[in-house]
């Protein structure tokens, strides 16, 4: 819960010194508390009150990264329930589960699968962030084989070390300790030897417990033997579970300030069936998990799951856009029609999708305006005569098509006649307002 | 610290809606907290998936969900009787594309005819959509409202262009109705209280707020719909109160990655299964976010949103 002006003030030196740049203890305290200053800014803070405004002060939910380097994958540090309020910060990772009772050959394979996951979708890399390597061998050496096959053939994936057996979660983290792996995880019994392997070796530690009440109790002791990155594995394992056990932490953490549920929390998703499977991943993805486990990672369950991820974390304030460019649908020729739009994303899915529908080659323009739809665009002068002119002139568009035609959206009719005295030697036409008439527009032209 | 379950009650509730005649009758919403969080509130009615079929031939839809009613697809009648007998289907959505002025322009006449036979052959609850054409619409729904009377039907989708004469005919004929509006809160709201002001029971009413494909805005449904939801509930808004539809098939099933061939983006996977997953993860998005009501297209799809309620509830 964070502290009132007033909380502040009473830890402060209260000695109106001015070094902070305010005028008054009390003034710096009400400008802390609305988060507008750091404490440091004091130069005679006490320890004690670095300590509790610092507590006070953290994240309801830690944040911290799922493995090391470039392709790590932040976790936690989410402030809201519900995405329209403000964005969800980090998209959760998605992993696959590889048994060390396969061989040597089938985990290398597996893992060269997880390496070679990576897709574009509307401008972003996504892949498969991490590969948990379960221990099902009861051979220790055979897992700490495993893990290294794993961490070898996918030299970008987080390392999760599923497995309860403290001497085997031990060898696995020496063997790729530069990983940084995740132990997964501690249980009640467990926890001072997992927590001292997870503090030796500086790797973050999931405590495992069934329930949320033993959960809350088991991070209190891991916290207690000194691991400060936890992540939660409530034993959810169906899809109810899953929705009201990360709902309860989430909003535990974030309405009651509970600390000992203020982590990131992982989900295992394993199902007979593929698509069962990624139809309860959704449900973790767009219901607060951090780490989904997978068994199987086909690509068009790839696709679909990084899309859906992708859909569940896009700023909700920032309307989604694509590239400005030229687009060709279904193969135009230099006879097919030219039409033009704004680059708002669902503008443009929306319009593309009507071109395709009306199986008419063409090509349509997709002007950066910001992320605006037409009318919009248009109305905050980012869809003006001039504009579209230097941008269809610059495209260099005309060299490809044989009649110099440009349809522009019904909405802004009214730019027609300007943009024909600016684009030289072109016709302006006036095509259908809404997109769902531009099938029979097409097929009529 | 000792850990208390956080629960958050709800002076709202989702209002039930019923539809369909006697003991195939269904009802949908009733609710009185978000979706599936039984630990804090009831969810009487599950999530009612309705397989869509049209009055003609489907020659629009992709190959790959075409195929599966190749056999029945020809006639609205044994496609209805094909979802009711071989694939367990709980409800039936007609929509009427024939009846578009671009697909055919059937008469309102041809489209009653067809829904007396779909009604004759069936005894789950039906569906009627009209093809979406504000004016055609119009025309259709009125008189679908006639042929279907007695049969408490859902009928849709009313818009802001069109709502007074489809509100009169459901209201005459005692279905539920559809409220469509597009992917926006207020508008909504407001389609909701111009409906209740001609006398339309507030109770008899299904909110579309429009849906979209997973990678194509589904975002924008998915938020508009837990903000309709939220209202609903926490806020007690009654004019947020009617189950949510998520017209999920025809959304999906136009998108690239549903149509695409493996031969032409082999990073995608198998088109088969990738057309049926898309579907899947848009619907249970969907439901999580507070849809009462989907109309889907492929069986396998079907199932494993089925599934994945079965877990949920």
């Amino acid at each position: 819960m964070a502290l009132t002006g007033v909380q502040i003030f009473k830890l402060l030196p209260k000695t109106n010194c001015k070094k902070c740049g305010f005028p008054t203890c009390l003034a710096f305290a009400m400008k802390l508390a609305q988060g507008g200053v750091e404490l440091s800014a004091c130069p005679d803070v006490s320890d004690e009150a670095v300590k509790t405004l610092g507590e006070a002060s953290a994240p309801p939910i830690r944040s911290f990264a799922l493995g090391v380097g470039d392709k790590a994958v932040k976790m936690g540090g989410e402030n809201v329930m519900f995405r329209h309020d403000k964005k969800f910060i980090n998209p959760c990772a998605l992993a696959v589960n590889i048994a060390d009772t396969l061989s040597d050959d089938d985990i290398a394979a597996k893992a060269t699968e997880v390496a070679h996951s990576e897709m574009d979708r509307v401008g972003q890399h996504l892949r498969i962030d991490a590969i948990s390597v379960e221990y099902a061998s009861g051979d220790v050496s055979k897992y700490e084989g495993a893990v290294k096959i794993a961490a070898e053939k996918a030299p970008d994936a987080a390392i999760i070390l599923n497995c309860s057996d403290a001497a085997a979660a031990e060898a696995a983290v020496k063997a790729i300790a530069d990983r940084k792996p995740l132990i997964c995880g501690a249980n009640d019994a467990t926890a001072e030897a997992m927590a001292a392997i997870a503090k030796a070796n500086s790797v973050p530690l999931v405590a495992s417990a069934d329930g949320l009440e033993a959960l809350s109790a088991l991070t209190e002791k891991i916290k207690g033997l000194g691991v400060e990155n936890i992540v939660l594995d409530s034993g959810a394992k169906t899809a109810k579970d899953i929705i009201e056990h990360n709902t309860q932490i989430r909003r535990s953490a974030l309405k009651k300030s509970f600390k000992p549920l203020g982590y990131p929390i992982i989900n295992f998703v394993i199902r007979d069936d593929s698509i069962l499977e990624a139809s309860i991943a959704s449900v973790a993805i767009a219901k607060y998990s951090s780490i989904v486990v997978l068994s199987s990672i086909e690509k068009w369950k790839n696709l679909a799951l990084f899309t859906q991820r992708q859909n569940i974390y896009t700023d909700p304030q920032v309307p989604m856009q694509v590239e400005q460019k030229i687009y060709e649908i279904t193969d135009p020729t230099a006879d097919s029609p030219l039409m033009i739009t704004t680059n708002f994303s669902l503008t443009y899915f929306i319009v593309s999708g009507e071109i395709e529908n009306s199986k008419v080659p063409s090509r349509l323009a997709v002007m950066d305006c910001e992320g605006l739809s037409v009318l919009t665009a248009w109305a905050a002068g980012k869809f003006t005569a001039a504009k579209i002119a230097n941008f269809i002139t610059e495209s260099g568009v005309g060299d490809q098509i044989s009649k110099k035609e440009l349809i522009l959206p019904g909405q802004v009719a009214i730019l027609s006649g300007a943009l024909e005295d600016k684009l030289e030697g072109w016709k302006i036409t006036v095509g259908p307002r809404e997109a769902n008439a531009i099938p029979t527009y097409l097929k009529s032209r | 610290m000792s850990y208390v379950v956080p629960k958050e009650t709800c002076n709202g509730k989702v209002l039930s809606v019923d539809f369909g005649t006697g003991d195939k009758a269904l009802a949908i919403g009733g609710e009185n907290t978000m979706p599936f969080l039984s630990f804090e509130g009831e969810q009487p009615n599950r999530p009612v998936i309705a397989y869509e079929i049209q009055d003609c031939p489907p020659d629009d839809w992709p190959d790959t969900v075409k195929e599966v009613y190749k056999d029945v697809s020809g006639d609205p009648v044994s496609w209805a009787k094909h979802c009711q007998d071989k694939l367990g289907a709980k409800a039936i959505a007609l929509r009427l594309v024939s009846t578009h002025p671009d697909r055919g322009d059937k008469s309102a006449e041809d489209a009653s005819k067809t829904i007396k036979d779909v009604l004759a052959a069936i005894n789950i609850p039906l569906i009627i959509l009209g093809s979406n054409n504000i004016e055609k619409d119009s025309a259709v729904l009125v008189a679908a409202a006639e042929a279907a009377s007695g049969n408490n039907c859902i009928i849709g989708k009313a818009q802001e262009g069109n709502y007074k004469t489809i509100v009169a005919a459901a209201l005459a004929h005692n279905h539920k109705l559809i409220a469509m509006s597009e992917l926006d809160i207020n508008l909504a709201k407001q389609l909701n209280i111009l409906i209740t002001q001609m006398g339309f029971d507030k109770e008899k009413l299904i909110t579309d707020p429009m849906c979209s494909g997973l990678g194509y805005g589904l975002e924008y449904t998915y938020s508009v719909m837990e903000r309709i939801r939220l209202a609903g509930l926490m806020q007690n808004d009654a004019t947020m109160q009617p189950p949510i539809l998520g017209d999920v098939g025809m959304y999906v099933w136009k998108v690239k990655e549903v149509v695409a061939p493996e031969s032409d983006v082999p990073e995608w996977g198998a088109l088969e299964e990738r057309g049926i997953i898309w579907e899947t993860v848009t619907a249970t998005s969907l439901i999580l976010a507070g849809a009462n009501l989907l109309i889907m297209r492929h069986p396998q799809a079907v199932d494993h949103v089925e599934k994945s309620i079965d877990e949920l509830k």
